[in-house]
């Protein structure tokens, strides 16, 4: 098996650098990255990659067992790590995969040098004490929302869409491609990433870990940040000035700038 | 298109009359759609009568207070989130998102956005514009479409559920282990297994060190050629009663297909396989329009025996009965054409390359020749195979 290919994995940035991993959330793909990674291209040995099921990842390789859990996210995760030998990685996952990172990092300590985590959320669900900001019902309707907007995939557009997905040039019909992919792995990811629970993983992290997050977050809330914070021993916290969910895109200077902070810090 | 009618005759002061209220301002605030204007956070600066009528908000509740993800429902609000938001960032525009936008009384109105982002000159996001397209009838009927989706594709996984219990109920679930003997067998269904194919094959025993071994191909597929799989395996079986000659057997088959009426033929080899006292396996056979055999000795692979008339078409068909002997080493490779016909484009499979391949792999374990083979002519086929493909090997072991 080729993980390369099958995560679409592209390496750039200084060959003899620290190996960043960049890991995209749900919904998109690896181009989340594009104003940040830029940043981080002369000192850093960058790798991107996409989710299998997401962008130009192989969708033959899709597996629901595999996928039924983040850990299977977590095991290619590392196995990309393995197939490039990289070492003393930081690893940088928006939203869910924060918390593939926080796997990863757990079961190969040795591996990671830190993880950024942007806008992470361990549980989605409200529970008893815990207020994850959403019920079972808002996530049935998300997936409602998937499917209506899946409309506009047709099986005939997707070998365009994954041959052609980083070449928004060649016009109109590639629109929305950067986040469009195969239904049925869409439904599938989603449940996954909004009914898992992984809460108990965040104090077996050993990796300095930063939180990232926004100031007005639908997704994760402050207060989930700030549980996440407080669960990862000696963890560090930053609120950006920047709402919403993707601080990568809408703020990705003030993300850059948290990021090599708590870097240099790490470093010095 | 129809044409305009000619200047002359229209009344040039009525339209006088109508084009100041044409204005961008009333276009604006009573277009047939909802406008809205966002700063690159989502807070709304300005918004149209008409969304506002929609939504049940008075100007003064939206404008500068509330995001547009904030009128959206909680799926809808993790979809603008994970998919909206980005896009608009990445690409300055996205189009005909389905998204619920929810009412100051709580309702829900189904709408469909279209949005793109206004920069400034050194290229900040500056305005997000929004155009919000009432959807509800639309989005019923898009829910009836996934709705008769999902039912076609339940439906689908039953019939093929089906085809498979049946398929399965038309071969041995094992094959027997038969002292002195080497045996195996492979069965690929056409295309993607939700038709239950003609081909099939049988292993069962007639008397102490004495077999039968039958591959058949019935003409057609679907309900009605299982039906006539299942008569010509169980004939088959009722036969070797009565008689132990292959042919003999063959025409008790044919007798039993022109009774049952219908269309369907068949083709059909039978072998008789004798192992009487840990000696060489004997096998007498024939066929009836079926591919001969292939006999594998060493680097020798050759068809054998008499090709026969197919059964189930006229009375008495011609068949008749060849002998041979498998000393250690050799075997028989019994198979039907959907495995010599597979077709990649205008190149097909063909004997050559099943020569060519038994020639190179024939010296293996029986079960694992019949494996090969089929897999290399699906593989061929790029992993469809557009007919059933059967194959069963008789081999004697090598001492």
């Amino acid at each position: 098996m080729d993980v390369i290919r099958r995560n679409n994995v592209s390496v750039s940035g200084r060959p003899d650098g620290q190996p960043m991993i960049f890991a995209h959330g749900f919904g998109c793909d690896q181009n989340m990255w594009r104003y940040v990674v830029p940043a981080f291209s002369d000192t850093y040995r960058i790798v991107l990659f996409d989710h299998v099921g997401a962008g130009g990842s192989d969708l033959s390789a899709y597996d629901r067992d595999r996928y039924g859990s983040l850990d299977g996210y977590a095991t290619d995760v590392l196995e990309i790590c393995e197939a490039l030998d990289l070492r003393e990685v930081v690893f940088v996952g928006h939203s869910v995969s924060s918390l593939i990172g926080v796997l990863a990092a757990t079961r190969e300590p040795d591996r990671f040098a830190s993880l950024v985590l942007v806008g992470p959320s361990p549980c989605y669900i409200d529970d008893e004490g815990y207020t994850g900001g959403f019920s079972r019902a808002d996530i049935e309707e998300l997936l409602e929302s998937l499917d209506s907007n899946y409309l506009g995939w047709s099986s005939a557009m997707a070998p365009v869409i994954m041959a052609n997905g980083d070449r928004p040039e060649l016009g109109e019909e590639l629109t929305n491609s950067f986040c469009r992919t195969d239904p049925e792995i869409a439904r599938h990811f989603a449940r996954v990433t909004f009914l898992s629970d992984n809460r108990a993983d965040l104090s077996r992290v050993r990796t300095p870990a930063l939180v990232l997050q926004c100031s007005s977050d639908a997704i994760a809330t402050v207060s989930v940040g700030r549980y996440v914070h407080e669960q990862i021993p000696g963890s560090e916290f930053v609120q950006l000035k920047a709402t919403g969910h993707c601080p990568n895109l809408s703020a990705p200077d003030e993300t850059v700038r948290a990021m090599k902070d708590f870097l240099a810090a790490r470093a010095g | 298109m129809s044409s305009v009618p000619p200047t002359d005759d229209l009344d040039l002061g009525f339209v006088d009359r109508l084009v100041p209220a044409e204005n961008a301002e009333d276009l604006y605030e009573h277009a047939p759609c909802g406008y809205l204007s966002t700063l690159p956070d989502g807070t709304i600066i300005k918004v149209n009568e008409t969304l506002l009528a929609w939504m049940g908000y008075s100007r003064q509740e939206l404008v500068g207070r509330v995001r547009f993800a904030d009128l959206l429902s909680a799926g809808g609000r993790i979809y603008h989130e994970t998919h909206y938001a980005p896009l608009l960032s990445m690409q300055g525009q996205v189009r005909e998102i389905a998204l619920d936008m929810v009412r100051r009384d709580g309702t829900r109105v189904p709408v469909l956005v279209n949005s793109i982002l206004v920069q400034t000159e050194d290229g900040k996001p500056e305005v997000i514009r929004t155009s919000v397209f009432n959807a509800t009838s639309r989005r019923e009927y898009e829910r009836e479409l996934l709705r008769a989706r999902e039912h076609a594709e339940s439906s689908e996984a039953r019939v093929r559920e089906l085809a498979q219990t049946l398929q399965t109920s038309l071969m041995p679930p094992s094959l027997p282990d038969i002292a002195g003997l080497d045996l195996g067998a492979a069965y690929r269904p056409a295309g993607r297994g939700d038709e239950v194919g003609g081909d099939f094959y049988d292993v069962f025993q007639t008397g102490s060190d004495d077999w039968a071994v039958v591959i058949g191909d019935v003409c057609g597929k679907g309900a009605q050629a299982a039906v006539v799989t299942a008569l010509v395996r169980y004939t088959a079986r009722a036969a070797a009663i009565r008689s132990k000659r292959p042919s003999a057997v063959l025409n008790m088959v044919n007798d039993g297909l022109l009774q049952h009426g219908g269309e369907r033929f068949c083709t059909a080899l039978y072998l008789r396989v004798r192992t009487a006292g840990g000696k060489a396996p004997r096998i007498t056979f024939a066929s009836a329009g079926h591919p001969m055999p292939m006999q594998i000795s060493g680097d020798s692979v050759s068809p054998v025996g008499e090709p026969g008339m197919l059964l189930g078409v006229v009375e008495r068909p011609i068949l008749s009965d060849s002998s041979l002997q498998l000393d250690p080493g050799e075997a028989l490779f019994c198979y039907t054409d959907g495995l010599t016909e597979a077709r990649r484009g205008e190149d097909l499979f063909g004997d050559e390359r099943l020569v060519d391949l038994l020639r190179a792999k024939g010296g293996r374990g029986a079960d694992e020749v019949a494996h090969t083979t089929v897999d290399e002519a699906v593989r061929f086929q790029d992993g469809v195979a557009r007919d059933d493909i059967a194959a069963v090997v008789v081999a004697a072991p090598r001492i």
